[in-house]
């Protein structure tokens, strides 16, 4: 039929590439020297104007990150990440430091303002209601470049802040939770993170205070040969809740770049903490050349009574992801969960999932999962839900659903279940489906196009998770999958 | 309106259709009556644009424009519609956002403004008051969990709301009990129109006794082999297919 010979073409000829983020921005910037060395580490030190103890804690980290080996037990494969090729710190250069926006290089304001992020408090009020704001820290590269509603955020006592002006603001703080999570011997990137981190976002809620706005952290990766090393802290104190999110975008490059970042979050007792993340890093070209590799260790312990922990990660960007948001569940009556819908497309690679450590009495966790692959993709969903002696009534729910869109995609499924107790009940559902020929030709016969068939016939499948994020992310969220997924079927 | 020319269609090396001729004119319900196998649900499937039949021969189409160079989606905004004879369902997504989504996508494709939704619910509103499809119903995914008189009024639901010119029947009245016949039956009934023509795909009289034919074709070996009156269903159901069979055989 020639029509139909015609569609394959017109197809094939769509670029799979749809990136819209991948522009660069002509900015002077400011670089430790390449590779990775104690100096270069005291060079970070030193720009961020740290401490002694946290030079001291990141030499240790790098010592034993020496002695560590890169793991490969994840269903992914690269070339081998030359360690000594890369740029450990890039800032655009700022002297002094601004101390308002007016004093930040305009092509930066201009970036984030062509990524949809406005960084202007009197731009975000305009048009909209006061508990619909949200606040945003910007990082570029390796520094915070801004962060709006500070001021405001401090007179409910949330203390809202790049990492490095915590350090130096509120060493006490961060001395007793950086780290309490994710140990600096957690893992392979995990310590690297620790020795070489730059930026990212700090959160602190006071006792029995209701975060006023959504907090965000907006990740920018621009220079060339950079690392990005972010490093998040987000502590709940007793009664707190507070929701957060993240979004990150890369200009195209031939080239792959790494983002190693570490993510801990504490819930105290009765606490709550919704952490969502819209991860859209350049994902490399239709025959795999560039992108980002997303090696990131996220884990959030709800170390009090009662508390409740959430993720929810809309995974559409890297070249390769490799990412695991965790829960601990050391309070007794603790909750945990995650909501994951995982895109990949022409060569990208996914592996990930979660982690639920049931430690306390009664603690409950639930994971819903959803994989889509197309093109030449592979999308591993790896969990493990594990029920220490002493969690007696642990109960977990977990659904894994997989959908796959033409045939030279892999979906793969890799669950682990550990329990140590009798009283655990842990459930585990797990589907794997094609969009089928037939349903394609339902929704074409009612007037639907291929793409639009698609879209929503992915996004009936997504509808779960979706639901969990907030509002406006949710909308965005969907598009982006759209987007993600324009040339997939044929 | 309709013509089918000679059409001669194969799936896996296999003749379905062989030369099949057929007419139907505009106002037209023109019924398809044929023992199975004798590749009535094809026709459906080739008229509507289903990708997995090859067409050797022949034309189709429809207001003299070529189906057969459309792909399903331009079909469909052409004017055709399939009832199928098994709806599919599509999990997670509401019948409210499908029906949308395909009417905004036909109008799209016509050069036509969407729908407002104000606009949009006061039609499924209507239409679904008629075929006494409860609001609840509206709201589960499509066609999920559905029974299979759900399924059938949903797509006589489509039908009302999509205005097309050209509506296929597949085996509608399969797995419907006395009182959902008649719903459906009443649907299509006030669906007919001088501007809108009917094929309807079914093995029993039964049907034809609630959607009343001008016209009845008996198809055989991919073939129409006799056409004729209404009369010609109560005939069928008397005797059989039994003679066309036999003639096979000779």
């Amino acid at each position: 039929m020639p029509a139909v010979q015609e569609t394959i073409d017109q197809v094939r000829s769509i670029d799979v590439d749809q990136y819209k983020y991948g522009f660069e921005t002509e900015v002077e910037m400011e670089k430790s020297p390449k590779g990775l060395s104690e100096d270069v580490i005291r060079f970070i030190s030193a720009k961020k104007g740290e401490p002694e103890w946290m030079l001291q804690w990141r030499l240790d980290a790098y010592k034993r990150w020496l002695t560590m080996k890169e793991p490969n037990w994840a269903r992914v494969s690269y070339d081998k990440i030359d360690y000594n090729d890369i740029y450990y710190y890039a800032a655009p250069k700022m002297n002094p430091a601004p101390k308002s926006l007016d004093e930040v290089d305009p092509e930066i304001l201009k970036t984030y303002e062509k990524l949809g992020i406005p960084l202007r408090e009197q731009e975000i009020l305009a048009g909209v209601e006061p508990q619909n704001r949200v606040a945003v820290d910007a990082v570029f590269d390796s520094v915070s470049v801004a962060t709006t509603f500070k001021e405001e955020l401090k007179k409910a006592g949330v203390i809202f802040m790049p990492i490095s002006e915590a350090i130096r603001e509120y060493p006490d703080l961060v001395k007793q939770y950086l780290g309490s999570v994710v140990p600096v011997t957690d893992n392979f990137f995990a310590t690297l993170n620790s020795a070489v981190f730059t930026d990212g976002s700090f959160v602190y809620i006071p006792p029995g205070v209701r975060c006023p706005m959504e907090l965000s952290t907006y990740f920018r990766i621009n220079e060339k040969n950079t690392g990005q090393f972010e490093r998040t802290l987000i502590i709940a104190d007793k009664g707190s809740y507070v929701s957060y999110l993240e979004g990150c975008t890369a200009p195209k490059r031939d080239e792959n770049q790494l983002h190693a970042a570490v993510v801990e979050l504490i819930a105290l007792d009765d606490a709550e903490i919704k952490y969502s993340t819209v991860q859209n890093w350049y994902p490399g070209d239709a025959e795999g050349r560039g992108g980002i590799y997303n090696f990131v260790t996220k884990r959030g312990d709800c170390r009090g009574k009662n508390s409740v922990i959430t993720w929810t990660q809309v995974e559409t960007g890297s070249a390769i992801t490799w990412k695991y948001p965790s829960c601990i569940l050391r309070g007794d009556n603790s909750r945990g969960e995650f909501y994951s819908i995982a895109v990949s497309n022409g060569m990208q690679q996914v592996d990930s999932g979660t982690k639920m450590i049931h430690l306390g009495k009664n603690t409950t966790s639930r994971i819903i999962s959803k994989g889509i692959a197309a093109g030449k993709s592979e999308n591993t969903y790896r969990g493990l839900v594990s029920a220490h002696r002493k969690a007696t009534g642990a109960r977990n729910f977990t659904n894994c659903d997989s959908l796959l869109i033409g045939n030279q995609c892999g979906a793969h499924t890799v669950p682990y279940i550990e329990s140590k107790n009798a009283t655990a009940v842990f459930e585990h559902e797990a589907t794997t489906s094609k969009i089928s020929e037939d349903q394609m030709f339902y929704c074409q016969q009612r007037g639907l196009s291929e793409e639009e068939a698609t879209a929503l016939i992915v996004n009936g499948f997504v509808k779960d998770v979706l639901q969990q994020l907030p509002m406006e992310f949710a909308v965005e969220a969907q598009k982006l999958i759209s987007i993600s997924l324009e040339g997939s079927v044929g | 309106m309709l013509e089918i020319k000679n059409l001669v269609v194969q799936i896996e090396d296999k003749r379905i259709l062989n030369g099949l001729n057929l007419t139907v004119n505009k106002g037209e319900v023109a019924a398809i009556m044929g023992p199975n196998g004798s590749g009535k649900s094809t026709l459906s499937y080739v008229i509507a644009g289903k990708e997995d039949y090859e067409v050797l021969d022949g034309e189709i189409l429809l207001d003299g424009q070529n189906l057969l160079e459309m792909e399903a989606d331009q079909r469909a905004a052409a004017g055709v519609f399939l009832a199928f004879q098994y709806p599919l369902e599509i999990p997670g997504v509401g019948s409210m956002t499908f029906l949308k989504a395909a009417m905004n996508a036909q109008r799209k494709a016509r050069g036509e403004d969407e729908l407002t939704t104000p606009e949009f619910i006061k039609q499924v509103n209507a239409a679904a008051a008629q075929l006494e499809i409860p609001k609840d119903m509206l709201k589960r995914a499509l066609n999920v969990g559905f029974s299979g008189g759900e399924k059938k009024r949903m797509e006589i639901l489509q039908m009302a709301l999509l205005q097309p010119s050209f509506c296929i029947l597949d085996e509608t009245d399969s797995g419907l009990d006395i009182d959902a016949l008649r719903i459906v039956s009443e649907g299509v009934n006030a669906l007919r129109s001088p501007d809108r023509a009917f094929l309807v795909i079914t093995h029993y009289q039964r049907l034809l006794n609630h959607i009343v034919p001008d016209t009845v074709h008996v198809m055989h070996g991919g073939r129409i082999v006799r056409s004729g009156g209404k009369e010609l269903a109560l005939e069928l159901e008397a005797n059989g297919y039994a003679d066309y069979r036999e003639s096979e055989a000779a």
